[in-house]
């Protein structure tokens, strides 16, 4: 396998971008990704995007937006593994760049989730879960994972301030990111007095329904050697990509993520690294019970230790891991499909010493991590600059 | 809207509770398989789901999905039947949701579950109620 390297990052402002529609929306951030690697082709295009289809009625996509680009012609493909189809885009990507069938891949990201009503948006994000045997009944997402939450609670005493502890700390790093859909300073109090969603969790738990792209440039070694100058090359050294049971009914431990957890393991025998070597992490809080389990099964804490790590300010700046310097899903916005790669835009950014306010110092070593559903797929990836 | 044909092949589980066990290993699959996820086995007999069980897990749902507004507040419980098969259902009657409990007895009803819109399909399963 060949050595592949992030040459270009890219990223536009989150929101509700009803002034722009999903193929503008990802062309801008293509764009913004290419013109940072300083490059005008690529051999391919990799597009995670959840739901097309229901969120805006397109399917076909791949080719739809490689023509938007005036790139027609390009060999292009969406790829979905619902809220990880991001984290996949790169994995796929890195699979064709290592391989040698490509030397450049534009590798992005993209979710329009206001183009239909919040009724529509729920339905097409609750096509996550088993449709027949879950959904059938009612569940939603908030439903899922505060099941989970109500027994990460009974086990191990994970509080309701620890959950908000995560909103709060995720909600402040958003303040430093221009990008964010939220700059909104809230306190534990503020998060538990918000509206209930789903006993345990509150709509201040929730990351938001949001529209927004993302997208980053991989090449070889070779390639980024020579057109990378003297900017820092951050190299993909770690990739892993795990399923699980998508039904809560069927999966055997409801407290821990198996799937993250596999997903971790894979990419740090790749990368030849340990939990307690990265520096910075992204990953997927769609809930605030959600970074508390990532957390444990990436390996940073001990499982049940989540909670109180994430109350004691370890996950904060100054922390023993910063998690979610950019906002995290919670407030930089969750555009399902545009997170995975966006969470590669930040870790990467940061590698490179390049994050502003935001900047974790001495960050050489970081970690993305993305799932869909309630876990039922996950990927991890971890980044190391070159020295 | 959902045609006919999806909805009636799925009766023999929601109406009946009909379930598949593996000859090889005696797993019990709910809904049906083609393969046993455990031993690999495909050939199944069909058994019928115990109507007791206990909460493993649940929530209220205060804003519920499409199909169930005006359910709220919309109670869905993981409930583990007595021969071990979880089950992801709606949690009906309950007097009093400070009653609620991991552990907590309930047994399954036959019951509406939810409509298809005005034209549509009338959705009809198991919800669990106290015991
Ligand atoms: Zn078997």
């Amino acid at each position: 396998m060949r050595d592949v390297a992030i040459i270009g990052v890219g990223m536009t402002a989150w929101g509700e971008l009803w002034e722009k529609s999903l193929r503008t929306i990802w062309t801008e951030a293509a764009l913004a990704a290419l013109d940072d690697a300083g490059v005008d082709h690529v051999d391919y295009i990799t597009i995670g995007c959840m739901s097309p289809g229901l969120f805006v009625g397109q399917e076909h996509l791949a080719s739809l937006l490689a023509d938007e680009l005036g790139m027609a012609g390009v060999p292009a493909a969406r790829v979905e593994t619902a809220c990880a189809s991001g984290g996949l885009a790169l994995r796929m990507g890195l699979a064709e760049v290592a391989s040698g069938l490509s030397d450049i891949v534009l590798v992005t990201g993209v979710e329009k989730m206001n183009d239909v009503d919040t009724a529509e948006t729920t339905y097409a994000l609750g096509t996550a879960a088993d449709q027949e045997w879950e959904a059938f009944h009612g569940v939603t997402f908030p439903g899922l994972y505060a099941m989970m939450a109500r027994l990460h609670m009974a086990k191990y005493g994970t509080t309701s301030e620890q959950l908000a502890a995560v909103s709060v700390k995720n909600h402040a790093n958003a303040l430093l990111n221009p990008d964010a859909q939220y700059h909104l300073k809230l306190t534990v109090e503020d998060v538990l007095g918000s509206t209930m969603v789903a006993d345990p969790l509150h709509i201040f738990d929730c990351s938001p329904i949001t529209d927004g792209a993302a997208a980053v440039v991989i090449a070889s070694m070779d390639v980024a050697r020579e057109i990378t100058g003297d900017r820092p090359i951050v190299r993909i050294t770690g990739s892993g990509l795990a399923t699980d049971t998508i039904t809560l009914a069927n999966r055997e431990d409801l407290t821990s993520l198996p799937a993250v957890r596999k997903a971790a393991e894979r990419a740090y025998a790749m990368a030849g690294r340990v939990p307690g070597d990265i520096h910075v992490a992204e990953v997927h809080d769609c809930f605030t019970i959600a970074e508390i389990m990532t957390t444990e099964a990436l390996g940073f804490f001990e499982p049940g230790q989540g909670g109180p790590a994430a109350e004691k300010g370890l996950t904060g700046h100054g922390g023993k891991i910063p998690v979610n310097t950019s906002g995290g899903l919670k407030a930089k916005g969750h555009p399902v499909g545009a997170t995975g790669v966006a969470q590669v835009v930040e870790v990467a950014t940061q590698l490179r010493g390049e994050a502003g306010q935001r900047q974790v110092e001495g960050a050489r070593i970081g970690l993305t991590q993305t799932m869909g559903g309630s876990g039922g797929s996950a990927v991890v990836h971890i980044l190391e600059v070159e020295s | 809207m959902r045609s006919p044909g999806r909805s009636w092949r799925e009766h023999p589980q929601r109406y009946r509770l009909e379930a598949a066990k593996c000859t090889g290993c005696g797993r019990i699959l709910y809904p049906p398989r083609v393969v046993c996820p455990d031993c690999g086995g495909r050939e199944f007999e069909t058994v019928t789901l115990p109507r007791k069980g206990t909460i493993v897990t649940y929530t209220v749902i205060d804003v519920p999905p499409t199909g169930f507004q005006g359910q709220a507040p919309l109670v869905l419980a993981l409930v583990e039947l007595e021969n071990g098969v979880r089950t992801m259902v709606q949690v009906a009657d309950v007097p009093d949701m400070d009653r609620l409990a991991v552990g907590m007895p309930v047994k399954l009803e036959f019951r509406r579950i939810s409509e298809d819109g005005e034209a549509g399909l009338i959705f009809y399963g198991h919800k669990a109620v106290p015991a």
